[in-house]
């Protein structure tokens, strides 16, 4: 393999694994924000109960976002020096505010909210949720519109050294598949969320009908999973014509059109293959593609084949990537479905067969994160800044065999430390979420991120005990 | 006048770094002298006295890293290549340490893998920044716009010698925090440490002081030569002065002193190695000027830190005013 192909494959390595973690603290935090609220408008101890239960997971999640992120911060130098030169002046910033903003709110307010509510008091404890929660999603708000920018460059013009430099900040920010982007992303760690949430209430109320936290997690789920899945989907499809406009390439890929036709197809399934330029053993619905693309059923499609081939992406991974993704929306749109079903028949305590199901797709919104952010970014191949850099000229002169060390060092330790990691939240989410629910040890130096401002009141504090 | 933005922002990051190593400095020599406290209570009380702050002293290496692409991108894509085993070992090396001060509360019978990993993670994370530290003073060949060297550059007698020195340096860091935050058998056991390494610092710092002006003309200039030499004066004195205040300090058993001295001793290190490097970024060839990015992305990005850094000081200043005082037997503090 060739040094480029050996940083591709880390960074494709260490991003999936940090983007599983920032999917699942985004919903998360949003999540504990409203348990909160409830439980401070409705006095309802069921409410804090859930919400501790669920505060001890959240530190762990989010330190392991937090030391994965570092990795990702510093391999654009290392790997990728060439794209670091010429973006950095428009990325950089972006990217210095995603730290500053987002370190500040979640950093500084992560204290507080872990810190226990005894010793601050409920509304100032309930800000400081609500502040942990806005500071996620001022993450997802800058990192988004950085990746947004590679896909969709805009605010920029180039100078001597052939360095992109801005021309106008907020046509860069908000560049022209941000909104779309940023919707689907934090709509999605949002259902990612509640499937998690869903899971582990269902798993708990199968094992023990009368626990009522369990019920309040997987009711609370599904009213998520039916009421924003639909959303979801609008949102999906508002991001797919908007990726039609700016990257037609990439839309032929997912759709396997290969011919650029008037009437075309829709490609259920089948094998595209870009070295024959076909899609093999196509199994099409006639006229429904240019339908849904167009919103005619005449309308014309372009194919792969109006673009040189060295400009294409892999389309057989788009495909594939993108149905499951699709698939699994299809199915949480289901599960929604069926829990209002559930609901309106006698409720979802008793629905068994749904408490199944909902354990079954307790992991479908990280694989469907994973497939939507493999089916845009390795849509945006060959490039790294969509049309104008290609990824073969933003690599770092670093040889294959110093790469592919550095990458076998991060597997390694990936493994060992992610998975060491994934069993300890599996183990927090197999305790049943019961009456002595208690949040995280004040005493227990138990989050991997954010100094933790306590009021001096807090001081000679009664004794931790781990 | 316009203002000088590459200048204001490289002295941002330049705090940012000297905020970072003098910070994460101490908790990453509590963890170099992990090994060396027996039994868990007692290693308890040694992580519980730096958990609370660890991960906001970290926090500068992202900024410093994050500053460094968005104002000066030219260095960042040359020195990150340039650094790329160490910079790596050091990644890994936070990562392994990071998730130890969560995950060794999580269990009873992997709490040994998480101590080793918390002490081997300090160490390579040390170690790879002070190879960094060497690499850096030795000087960067630069082709282009991008790194010209080879793979191997950074490891020379050289920076073996500032890696050994930045081990001594920050577990001596670690030891003086211990000195100040425990008592009992930490403590005592902080003091033996403290009076060994003090002794080894200060030869650490006299090896590189006077290794450093022979390996480029410009350092030696900047010290030896008039009248140059009455302005940086002062540097060496103070140091003298600091290393004499903190043996001092270390014999009388003083618990505060020995800290704040080697932090001097740091800032002192940090002055020096600016005032030999002054005005590059990427010695010897590109300076703050060359390696800036366009005045836009500078102002635009000061707006932001000119609001939030001073924030992020206050928030720290009380987070440690908060945790002062002694470590509770428990490890934990609050």
């Amino acid at each position: 393999m060739s040094a480029i192909d050996l940083a591709r494959w880390q960074f494709a390595f260490t991003i999936s694994f940090h983007i599983i973690f920032p999917a699942f603290s985004i919903g998360l935090a949003s999540y504990l924000a409203v348990l909160e609220a409830l439980w401070l408008r409705t006095g309802q101890d069921v409410y804090i109960r859930v919400y501790n239960y669920w505060l001890t997971i959240f530190a762990v999640v989010f330190g392991m976002g937090v030391v994965s992120g570092l990795v990702m911060s510093y391999e654009f130098g290392t790997n990728w020096s060439v794209f670091s030169d010429k973006t950095g002046p428009i990325l950089g910033p972006l990217m210095g505010y995603e730290v500053l903003s987002a370190f500040f709110l979640e950093a500084g307010f992560l204290g507080v909210m872990l810190f226990g509510m005894k010793r601050v008091g409920p509304a100032l404890h309930f800000t400081a949720t609500a502040m942990v929660a806005v500071g996620t999603l001022f993450s997802a708000f800058w990192i988004v519109s950085v990746n947004s920018w590679m896909q969709t460059p805009a605010g920029y013009s180039m100078n001597a050294a052939g360095q992109f430099v801005p021309q106008s900040w907020l046509a860069a920010i908000f560049n022209p598949s941000f909104p779309y982007r940023l919707v689907h992303m934090v709509l999605a760690a949002y259902l990612t969320t509640a499937f998690v949430v869903g899971a582990v209430g269902a798993w708990h109320l199968l094992r023990d009908r009368g626990n009522e936290a369990a019920r309040l997690m997987l009711s609370m789920a599904l009213w998520m999973a039916a009421a924003v899945t639909p959303i979801q989907v609008l949102a999906g499809d508002l991001h797919g014509l908007n990726t039609l406009v700016h990257q037609p390439m990439k839309i032929a890929a997912m759709e396997g059109h290969y011919e650029t036709r008037a009437g075309a197809p829709l490609i259920l399934f089948g094998l595209p293959d870009n070295a024959i330029g076909a899609t093999r053993y196509a199994v099409e619905v006639p006229r429904l593609g240019s339908y849904i693309l167009t919103h005619d059923w005449n309308g014309t499609v372009r194919g792969l084949k109006s673009w040189p081939a060295t400009d294409w992406p892999n389309a057989p991974l788009l495909f594939w990537s993108f149905r499951v993704m699709v698939g699994i929306g299809l199915a949480m749109l289901g599960l929604g479905v069926w829990s209002l079903l559930a609901r309106w028949r006698g409720g979802l305590a008793q629905a068994r067969w749904l408490q199944r199901a909902a354990v079954l797709m307790g992991p479908s919104g990280f694989i469907a994160v994973l497939a939507g952010w493999i089916t845009t970014e390795a849509g945006r191949q060959p490039f790294t800044v969509y049309g104008l850099l290609r990824t073969a000229d933003s690599a770092s002169p670093i040889a294959a065999a110093a790469v592919g060390s550095s990458l076998a060092a991060f597997i390694l330790i990936y493994l060992a430390v992610f998975g060491a990691g994934a069993f300890y939240i599996v183990r927090l989410m197999g305790r049943p979420p019961g009456a002595g629910e208690s949040g995280p040890d004040p005493g227990l130096p138990s989050h991997a991120a954010g100094i933790r401002p306590g009021p001096a009141a807090s001081l000679g504090g009664p004794a931790p005990q781990h | 006048m316009a203002l000088d933005l590459p200048m204001i922002w490289a002295l941002l990051i330049a705090f940012a770094v000297l905020a970072y190593v003098v910070l994460d400095g101490f908790d990453l020599g509590v963890g170099l002298l992990f090994p060396f406290i027996e039994g868990t209570p007692n290693r308890n009380v040694a992580m519980g006295s730096v958990a609370p702050v660890w991960d906001g002293n970290e926090t500068w290496l992202v900024l410093g890293g994050g500053g460094l692409l968005a104002v000066f991108p030219l260095a960042y894509a040359i020195i990150l290549p340039a650094l790329y085993a160490p910079m790596t070992a050091m990644l890994l090396g936070l990562v392994l340490r990071g998730v130890a001060f969560e995950f060794r509360w999580k269990t009873e019978r992997g709490k040994f893998v998480w101590d080793w990993a918390f002490a081997g993670g300090s160490l390579v994370a040390t170690l790879s920044q002070g190879l960094m530290l060497g690499a850096l003073i030795q000087g960067i060949k630069v082709d282009g716009r991008a790194y010209g060297g080879g793979w191997y550059d950074w490891l020379t007698p050289f920076s073996l010698m500032t890696a050994c020195a930045l081990v001594i340096g920050y577990a001596q860091l670690g030891a003086c925090w211990l000195v100040w935050k425990t008592e009992g058998y930490v403590q005592d056991r902080a003091y033996q440490f403290a009076r060994v390494l003090t002794l080894g610092l200060l030869a650490a710092i006299g090896l590189v002081s006077l290794w450093t002006p022979f390996l480029d003309a410009q350092f030696f200039h900047r010290w030896f030569s008039r009248p140059a030499i009455f302005y940086v004066a002062p540097v060496p004195v103070l140091t003298l002065y600091t290393a004499i205040r903190l043996i001092r300090a270390v014999q009388s058993r003083q618990e505060r002193e020995p800290f704040f001295a080697t932090l001097a001793l740091f800032v002192l290190c940090y002055v020096g190695l600016g005032i030999s490097f002054y005005p590059k970024i990427v010695p010897p060839g590109i300076d703050i000027w060359q390696a800036a990015a366009p005045d836009s992305s500078l102002a635009f990005l000061l707006v932001g830190a000119a609001v939030l850094i001073p924030l992020i000081l206050a928030y720290t200043a009380h987070s440690y005013w908060v945790f002062r005082g002694k470590v509770d037997a428990d490890g934990g503090h609050y």
